[in-house]
């Protein structure tokens, strides 16, 4: 039972501060609601611009589209805020935060890169083969 | 036990195995969060093979919002990826019931616990239930296409607007068969009747088309539009699609499964049943896991345990589904 204590001690206290102190909740309920109202502010924000398609936004950088590193980077943000006020990463100790997400985004990185890099390669030896393939 | 423990001189320190838990978190939740590390990288295999297959592909992958641009009861509206859209709120907001559920387990509020996790039980249902209904969608098809020797999609778009895509309805009409369809009232619910196996054979479709002067062809390829910068479909002169049509096409496709895709390449369909319905089958075991400990909850299991710990576990879970879905979203409908 004394686990049960010290368990539910360590919860009493949720870090009620969002954008680096910037948003300051009352409580716990208080932040998942702000934090609810940002992501729905980012998807509206993403379907927004998926559904006009800005045509300055058609440039590219690394291959990739503006628009659309516009939508992985709001995709990170949001995935961040899920993973920190709704799982509660923030209120972990700095161990566990990092066993997991260092992990994670290493990993994730690495076998992202890899397989763009040679999807890219197959890309460039299709276009410039001998043989057609539309046909 | 003192006797078989050696003195490692970290006793009642973090990695003695002391009173406190070296991460501070209890092994259960431990498990968990190590659980959605590796089911994580799991998506990512997916995700990045996706990737992988769209970077080869980069010339010819569908156009997301063409595809699925549904919305219910609104019937040839084109609203692309507002459903998508609406599921995505659908699934924030049961992980914000969720959360109000493990908030109100920790003040050991049983009503609250319970009637969050039946809202939360809801959204679930209802955000599988709108899957099923892309798929069905999805699957069904809505304009219908031919498809070449190389495996290419060939789609019908009105020669002055280019834009306006064209159905096989609309030109191609149903011409002799030598084989009686079966009726309601033949007792047999499925057999292949060989050729037929669309609305329209392809010689149909071609003396629909060639009788048409309005329509021309739409390629699967991807050109640059100089003045936008824009991404489009190439679009054929109406002598090159008859051209195209005599030399290379030979069947009609209608609908997508998993080796033919009348929105273009088959892997696009290939991987979207793939992602999205592992993602489908995580929020229905989700589903499942919160009916569960919502009964736990009503019957007072962690009432009597001292600890709602249960339903942050669980909790963690659903969240992960929830983060899992922001991603999917982006990959497949807006990027």
């Amino acid at each position: 039972m004394a686990d049960h204590a010290a368990h539910s001690d360590g919860h009493a206290e949720h870090k009620l501060e969002i954008f680096r102190g910037l948003v300051k909740f009352k409580s716990n309920t208080q932040k998942i609601w702000g934090v609810l109202i940002f992501l729905s502010i980012v998807t509206i924000i993403e379907v927004a611009l998926g559904y006009i398609k800005p045509d300055f936004l058609n440039g590219t950088f690394l291959k990739l589209k503006f628009l659309n590193w516009i939508f992985i980077i709001l995709t990170i943000v949001k995935a961040y805020y899920i993973t920190w006020d709704f799982m509660h990463m923030r209120d972990e100790i700095s161990g566990l935060r990092r066993a997991v997400v260092w992990t994670a985004v290493f990993l994730i990185i690495y076998l992202i890169a890899i397989l763009l890099v040679e999807g890219d390669y197959i890309y460039e030896v299709y276009k410039s083969a001998a043989v057609s393939t539309d046909f | 036990m003192d006797t078989t423990v050696a003195t490692t001189g970290t006793e009642g320190q973090k990695w003695g195995g002391g009173d406190t838990k070296p991460l501070n978190a209890s092994y259960g939740k431990l498990m968990m969060w190590f659980f959605i590390l590796s089911d994580a990288l799991t998506f990512t295999g997916f995700l990045a093979a996706y990737g992988f297959s769209r970077f080869k592909f980069i010339e010819e992958w569908p156009i997301a919002d063409e595809v699925f641009n549904h919305f219910p009861f609104l019937h040839g509206t084109d609203a692309p990826m507002f459903y998508v859209a609406l599921m995505t709120f659908i699934l924030i907001g049961s992980s914000v019931t969720m959360v109000l559920a493990v908030d109100a387990g920790h003040h050991m509020d049983k009503k609250k616990v319970s009637l969050y996790l039946l809202l939360t039980v809801i959204g679930g249902l209802i955000f599988v239930g709108s899957q099923a209904w892309e798929w069905k969608n999805f699957i069904a098809g809505e304009y219908g296409a031919v498809k070449t020797k190389g495996g290419k999609i060939l789609q019908f778009v009105d020669v002055n607007d280019h834009k306006k895509r064209v159905a096989l309805d609309e030109f191609a009409s149903v011409g002799p068969r030598d084989v009686e369809p079966y009726g309601n009232n033949d007792g047999i619910w499925f057999e292949s009747s060989g050729q037929y196996n669309a609305s329209y054979t392809l010689q149909e479709v071609m003396e629909g088309f060639k009788s048409n002067p309005d329509i021309t062809i739409r390629t699967q390829q991807l050109v640059l539009n100089e003045e936008t910068g824009a991404s489009e479909k190439l679009v054929l002169s109406r002598a090159d699609a008859l051209a195209k049509l005599n030399k290379d096409a030979v069947s009609v496709v209608e609908g997508a499964n998993l080796t033919e895709n009348e929105y273009g390449a088959p892997l696009f369909a290939d991987f979207f049943f793939f992602i999205t319905g592992f993602h489908g089958f995580h929020v229905f075991s989700g589903v499942i896991f919160n009916i569960i400990i919502f009964f736990n909850v009503l019957l007072g299991t962690y009432e009597r345990r001292g600890s709602y710990e249960m339903v942050e576990k669980v909790g963690l879970y659903w969240h992960f589904v929830d983060l899992v879905w922001v991603f999917v979203f982006t990959f497949f409908y807006l990027v």
